[in-house]
């Protein structure tokens, strides 16, 4: 099942909505979007962009209000949409498996490591004991855990930030998984050991072939571990490319606009100021008449009043926006 | 010489803890030794991993913890004999979350003006217009003066956290990681705030922020904070494109910046940060640091002063060091930029 390059999962037209008394919020409104086997792909964009949601949408485990739909939904081939909750139940934790931000909250508290590390596999094969516990002091020792046995008998609070989501990513992978996902895997967690983290994913996709589904607002984290980037911009996929391409030639008005808002060491004069966004994000209840960034765009004119174009850039480069590509560079000059 | 604006002097706080029902209450030196001496204008950036000791320093610099021993100057002035109201009119804090430090059940003007309030400044007439007055600075609509915070966004909110704090128009501003909750769009337009008002109104900042670039962007000088201690100091300058110690190092070297195709940094720091009430003996760096020398286990650094900026390292020091020399770890390729 598991050749290199061969697509893992693949997502049509996804939806989420919410129904709420105002109406229906609509936090996903059709995304589209493919990963192969090995390669990393990062959704960027910021808080209430629908990138959290879209995860939980993918790994069915979405609030019980919130309304999934998809044209297509299918990891390696096979159909998510028509699985019943039983048998996503089996397929969770198993071939695809999903980190948090938060790794205190997503551990129990009154179980030791070892104990949710073993049921992590126990759930999903029939293995003893001992060879749970065999292959979880392997993983502990994979994602660098030193003593890794006698950490097995310690509970979630013993434990460091940076050594909690170790062990997140360690159950995460107790089954192997071909799909692993991680919502913001570093956020909550000091640059040097933010930085430990994003280099172990890295050695462990490799090592396991795995294909990761990145979620974060970090461009940092985006550029130096992406192979693509899809950017989402409330709820829907606003641009996409390799990472080389988007970071070197953002393209949407709104890539452009976060890049330079942040402060690159070298690069923006110190004490100067950053390029900023101005206006909101528009509510996301109900319809979005034409380009949803038309309120906030420094190049809005009235053709954004119908929903924009989305022009194909070559294999895998996508951008939804009325204005030329071509004089996308001249653009990004003048913000700066 | 020119008396700094906020100074400290081996200052220490002493945190008695219990690490379990029964067993004795311990010593953590939570900060231990600090001294620092800003100057009107400046920008301090306070870096250091979490549980540094960076917040608590903040705390007894605004009055609100109590050293355990050393002294804090303001003006030349010790904050000891000031009463907690003087403290508050001239060192006032922003904080990280908008989202908890504003009361939910005020209106933004009673909000911005409790400071006016509290301290008896002026009568009601003066209270709206100085709020106002406030507001236009923070980039804050006249029609949120009646409002309450839940109908702002994070990064109205935040603006009306800063306001509240520069309505007394104190000399010190102590941001505790002002924008670490705000999304990167309005993390900048906060950023170019604070760079206008301190320029408008002459202030003095501690920027506390465990995101290097933005300490890089607006600090004028740099102090490094590892187990309590301020382990190097210097102008914001030099600290970025020469780090002395090897800890600073490991720190720029970590900074992911949005250049596609460097890959992730490796630090070899190890992965222990160690339990401050049992501090490792010598330099507190020396389990996790790629250089340490024998002298590391047994000695506990001296602060140096190398080419202008301040250092405890051994490696600099020319009676430990060997070769008695001044030398920047690695030959000083410091800019992370230039990684």
């Amino acid at each position: 099942m598991k050749e290199p390059g061969a697509v893992s999962l693949e997502v049509e037209n996804l939806t989420v909505s919410i129904p709420l008394a105002e109406g229906t919020l609509r936090a996903v409104r059709g995304i589209s979007f493919r990963v192969t086997q090995g390669e990393t792909l990062c959704i960027v964009g910021e808080s209430g962009c629908g990138k959290s949601l879209t995860s939980l949408a993918l790994m069915g485990l979405l609030p019980a209000k919130a309304v999934r739909g998809a044209d297509r939904l299918a990891l390696h081939g096979r159909d998510l949409t028509t699985l019943t909750e039983r048998q996503m139940s089996d397929l969770r934790g198993d071939s695809m498996a999903m980190i948090f931000q938060e790794p205190m909250t997503s551990l129990n508290p009154a179980y030791t490591i070892g104990n949710q590390l073993e049921e992590a596999l126990r759930r999903h094969r029939p293995v003893s004991r001992g060879e749970a516990r065999d292959r979880a002091i392997y993983l502990l020792e994979k994602v660098g855990i030193t003593a890794a046995a006698s950490r097995l008998q310690q509970y979630p609070h013993q434990l460091s930030g940076g050594l909690r989501q170790r062990v997140m990513i360690a159950m995460a992978l107790m089954c192997g998984p071909d799909l692993l996902i991680c919502d913001e895997p570093t956020t909550a967690l000091d640059v040097t050991i933010q930085a430990q983290i994003l280099h172990l994913l890295r050695d462990l996709q490799r090592e396991f072939d795995m294909a990761v589904i990145l979620i974060t607002h970090d461009l940092g984290v985006v550029a130096r571990m992406a192979d693509r980037v899809a950017v989402m911009y409330a709820g829907q996929i606003v641009e996409t490319g390799t990472a080389a391409e988007v970071f070197a030639a953002p393209t949407h008005p709104y890539t452009q606009g976060l890049l330079q808002c942040i402060p690159i060491p070298g690069r923006t004069p110190r004490g100067e100021h950053l390029g900023s966004i101005p206006g909101v994000v528009p509510s996301l209840i109900g319809e979005i008449a034409g380009c949803a960034f038309a309120n906030r765009c420094p190049h809005a004119m009235p053709a954004c009043r119908s929903a924009p174009p989305v022009r194909d850039l070559g294999p895998g480069r996508m951008v939804r926006c009325v204005l030329e590509p071509e004089g996308a560079a001249a653009r990004q000059a003048e913000l700066a | 010489m020119t008396v700094p604006t906020i100074a400290t002097d081996d200052l220490t706080c002493v945190f008695q803890v219990r690490q379990g029902v029964f067993k004795p209450k311990r010593p953590l030196k939570a900060v231990n030794g600090v001294s620092i001496a800003v100057n009107k204008g400046e920008v301090l950036g306070l870096v250091g991993e979490s549980g540094c000791g960076k917040s608590t320093l903040a705390k007894m610099l605004l009055g609100l913890q109590k050293p355990s021993s050393g002294e804090i100057r303001i003006d030349g002035e010790p904050l000891t004999g000031l009463d907690r109201r003087a403290v508050a009119r001239r060192v006032q804090p922003i904080f990280q979350d908008p989202y908890s430090s504003l009361n939910p059940r005020k209106s933004i003007s009673s909000i911005i003006s409790l400071p006016l309030r509290v301290h008896g400044v002026g009568g009601p007439a003066d209270w709206e217009r100085k709020v106002k007055e406030m507001m236009d600075l923070c980039g804050l609509p006249h029609r949120a003066y009646d409002g309450y915070p839940n109908q702002l966004s994070g990064g109205q909110r935040q603006r009306v956290a800063i306001a509240r704090a520069l309505v007394m128009r104190p000399e010190v501003v102590i941001c505790d990681e002002p924008t670490s909750a705000l999304d990167v769009s309005v993390q900048s337009q906060i950023l170019n705030l604070l760079l206008d008002l301190q320029k408008e109104l002459g202030l003095t900042y501690i920027l506390i922020s465990h995101n290097l670039a933005v300490v890089q962007h607006i600090a004028t000088r740099v102090a490094v904070m590892y187990l309590g201690r301020i382990i190097e100091e210097t102008d914001s300058e030099t600290l970025f494109r020469a780090p002395r110690h090897p800890y600073t190092r490991a720190l720029l070297d970590s900074v992911l910046t949005p250049e596609p195709g460097l890959g992730v940094p490796d630090a070899q720091l190890g992965t222990a940060f160690p339990n401050p009430i049992d501090p490792p003996p010598g330099c507190t760096f020396h389990p996790r640091c790629p250089h340490a020398m024998p002298v590391c286990r047994e000695l506990a650094p001296r602060p140096l002063t190398v080419g202008g900026s301040m250092v405890e390292c051994h490696l600099h020091d020319p009676d430990h060091n060997g070769q008695g020399h001044n030398g920047a770890v690695h030959g000083g390729q410091g800019d992370i930029a230039a990684q």
